[in-house]
This record gives structure tokens, sequence and C-alpha cells, in this order.
């Protein structure tokens, strides 16, 4: 798979820690929600760094969008949160992965359940959802700290404001005014706010490793189809964030 | 060819122990594509099926009574982080097909929950590849693969298929899950091949 070389034609801080970066790729041959794209940095000396970042928007022509969470003492993503600016290049390969993705001809209804900057590819089918003015049922459940760390705010107050998706926020330090519960999503939320076993639904749960696998070992426990589980872990394994 | 990423420097925390376009860690990530299969020991088995469509089948007890070794491995994951010395038990493949009448040249590891990823039979044997049940002396967690995994240390670290149930030898190729979804049919990690076409 080829490298390109994209320009930056904006950036928009998201959070304290977390900035989405639009790109002007010429030729990019599109993507389906979910997939992602390696990201290469070369310093003047030729040596090269890289990682995967996951699309944040849907394809519809034009521009793509990165949403890049920043790893303290991490090698790319400092770089691409404070130091790359409007006007920049960025090299970037792909679009890849052809599991953790959603498309508009998709049957049956859809929950998205994110922990942190796992919201990011979940943006990306809402997105792709929106763009094809799909019916399909879509759920979302977003499990964030505290309110400072909602990725997306804008996105995520406007689609809660209409009926096309149902969203959700969980808070597992401290929570806005009016929401009492402050916890982490556990088997009576996923009861409250997910589809049904019965209903059929895809689930795709994105998010650091612990989280990811509490909530598909609790959808696993709660009767859901395991191969209906789509799931995708970053970070190491340890304690839950 | 190439640009320069402005105010860009680096951490080269790699070396020349690394695979191009690795980094080192000390954590031990996961990388799956579904929920964890829990599987207890007294309902695992592994089999062989060959070109001829012959099974040979091992349950837990049977495994444990091979002979066991201990090996000492770095892996790379395709996600580009690369773990090095990481320690292992489990039993070679040599001594797990020995008795198995194959001429075949492709396998596909078949995994508990779904998973599949395809090898050719060269890179299972010869030393190159383990059935394995402890992690740095540990019993290997179901988030890693346990009860038992494939180790194929020499490939980036999907092919070493987690909750691993049995291999499929065949004399043509076809290609497992994520060699499907976009990945490299083989996956050697010193030649980047990360995607298919690399």
């Amino acid at each position: 798979m080829k490298w390109q070389v994209g320009t930056v034609t904006d950036v928009r801080q998201e959070t304290a820690s977390a900035r989405t970066i639009v790109l002007e790729v010429p030729n990019w041959p599109g993507h389906a929600a979910g997939q992602h794209v390696d990201v290469r940095l070369t310093a003047p000396d030729g040596y090269r760094a890289s990682r995967s970042y996951s699309i944040a928007s849907a394809w519809t022509g034009g521009t793509i969008e990165l949403t890049v969470g920043e790893v303290p003492e991490g090698e790319v993503s400092p770089y691409l949160v404070e130091v790359l600016t409007v006007g920049d290049p960025l090299e970037i390969r792909g679009p890849v992965g052809g599991w953790f993705v959603w498309r508009p001809e998709f049957e049956g209804p859809v929950q998205l359940i994110g922990g942190g900057s796992g919201i990011v590819p979940l943006r990306a089918m809402l997105r792709s959802h929106a763009v094809a003015t799909s019916t399909t049922p879509f759920r979302l459940l977003y499990s964030v700290r505290r309110p400072t760390s909602v990725i997306y705010v804008e996105d995520l107050k406007e689609l809660a404001a209409s009926d096309e998706v149902d969203v959700r926020l969980v808070y597992t330090r401290e929570a806005p005014a009016g929401e009492p519960r402050v916890g982490r999503i556990d088997a009576e939320v996923l009861e409250q706010h997910a589809f049904r076993p019965e209903a059929g639904a895809t689930t795709y749960v994105c998010g650091p490793t612990p989280f990811v696998e509490t909530v598909a070992n609790l959808l696993v426990g709660a009767g859901h189809d395991p191969a209906r589980i789509r799931t995708e872990r970053f970070g190491p394994t340890g304690d839950p964030q | 060819m190439g640009i320069v990423s402005p105010g860009f420097a680096g951490h080269r925390r790699g070396g020349s122990d690394l695979p191009p376009g690795q980094y080192l860690t000390r954590e031990f990530p996961v990388l799956s594509a579904g929920p964890t299969p829990h599987i207890l020991t007294e309902h695992w088995e592994f089999t062989v099926t060959t070109e001829a469509g012959e099974q040979y089948r091992w349950d837990w007890a049977g495994l444990m009574a091979l002979p066991a070794e201990e090996v000492t491995k770095d892996i790379h994951c395709v996600t580009r982080w690369s773990k090095l010395q990481t320690q292992w038990k489990g039993v070679s493949l040599d001594t797990l097909l020995a008795d198995v009448e194959t001429g075949a040249d492709f396998a596909m590891a078949h995994s508990y929950g779904g998973y599949t990823t395809n090898l050719p039979m060269d890179d299972l044997l010869d030393g190159k590849a383990w059935i394995t049940w402890e992690f740095d002396g540990e019993p290997l967690t179901p988030e890693h693969g346990g009860p038992a995994r494939l180790l194929v240390p020499h490939l980036y670290f999907w092919k070493s298929a987690k909750w691993v149930r049995g291999l499929v030898l065949s004399d043509s190729q076809e290609l497992g899950f994520w060699e499907t979804a976009g990945y490299h049919e083989y996956g050697d990690p010193w030649k980047e091949q990360r995607y298919a076409g690399d």
C-alpha cells in the first residue's frame, strides 16, 4: 500500500488532550466508516515513526478527518496534537481494515459502545449513517471520565436532540449537574440503554483494552451472540480507565 | 521521495533488534476482533485435519503428556509494538505433527470464537512454532489466548492464533480472518509485510 502526502486544512481542539485533524489527500480512494490509516512522521535526518489512527469522518469526497488522543510520553500523538499546524504536509496510507466497519447497506440495528477516544471510529459510523440518511436504528453508549472529556460535544448534542440516534453518556469520575450516576458501564446500564439480545443488533465496542474486555464480557453474559460483537482495543492491559 | 515533518524529532527507542517500523513496549497489549472466549481445559481439544480428511485429536491431558519446551522469543505485532525476550512454555508443532501423515503445503489455524489465520507448513515446522499455555511462568490468561495459543514468533503476531483449536492442512492457500480483511497473506515483520501488497 502506497504512502500519500496529505495537507492539513484545519485542526479542531476537541478536549484538552484530543484534536481533530482535517486533511486533504489527493486521489484518496474513499473509505468505509470504522477503517483506519497509518500516519508516518519523518525527522530531518530521515528517522521515521508510524502509528495507526481511526478515521473520524464519513467519506463524501473532499477531506478526511482523524481524531488523535494524546498519549503521554508518546512519540507520534503529541506531535499530531500539539505541533502539526494548518498547511503542514502529513504522510498517510490507507484505508486499512475490513472488520470493524459499518456500511449503510448492512442490515439490522447497530449498537455503538465507546470508551474515551474509542468514540473516533464510532463517530465515522454515526456520520456515515447521517450522510446516507439511513433509517437503520442506531444507539450510542459513550463512557467518559468527566464532561470535559467528551469528544465531538457539538455532534453529540445535535444527535441527542434529533430522533435519529439514541445517545447515552456514562460518566465514570464526575458527572454534569443533573446527572446523578457516576460509574462505569455495567450490566444494568446495558440492560437499560443497549439493544436487547433478541433485537439482533450488531454491536461495535471500541476503547482501551480493559474497557472493551469488560463490556464485551458483559454483553456475552447478557445473552448477546458473540459473533455479532465486533471489537477494537487499544493500549495496554491493566487497570480499567 | 517523502517529506520532512516540520518540527518532528522522534524518540528513537528502536534498535537493531527491532524490525522496521516497530517500537518497544514492556506492556502486553491485546488485539482481538471480538469478545474473549472463555474455554475450560476440560472442554478443550485440538484437532489436525489433513488434506486427505484424516483427523488427529488431542485433549488437554494429551497435550500435557507431550514433551514441553521453554522458549524465549521476540514478538512483533502489526500494530507496531514489539516485545523482546518473552518466555513461553509449550509443545513444538514438530512434536505434535510428527506422526501426522501429510504432504500439505499450507495450514489454516482455527480458534474458539471463529478466528482463522493461514500459514505455510514450512513456517510451522523445524522449530518455528509451538502450541503454548504458559507466558512468563504463568498460565496464559483468556485475553492473551488461553488456555492455549499458537506461537509463531517469526511472523507478525496475528499469526499466533489465540484460543487455537485446530489446524486444517491443504495443498492450496486460503486466506484467514485478517488476511481477508486486507492484511498481508504471509506477514514477515522484517520485510514489513503489514498489508496485502506490501
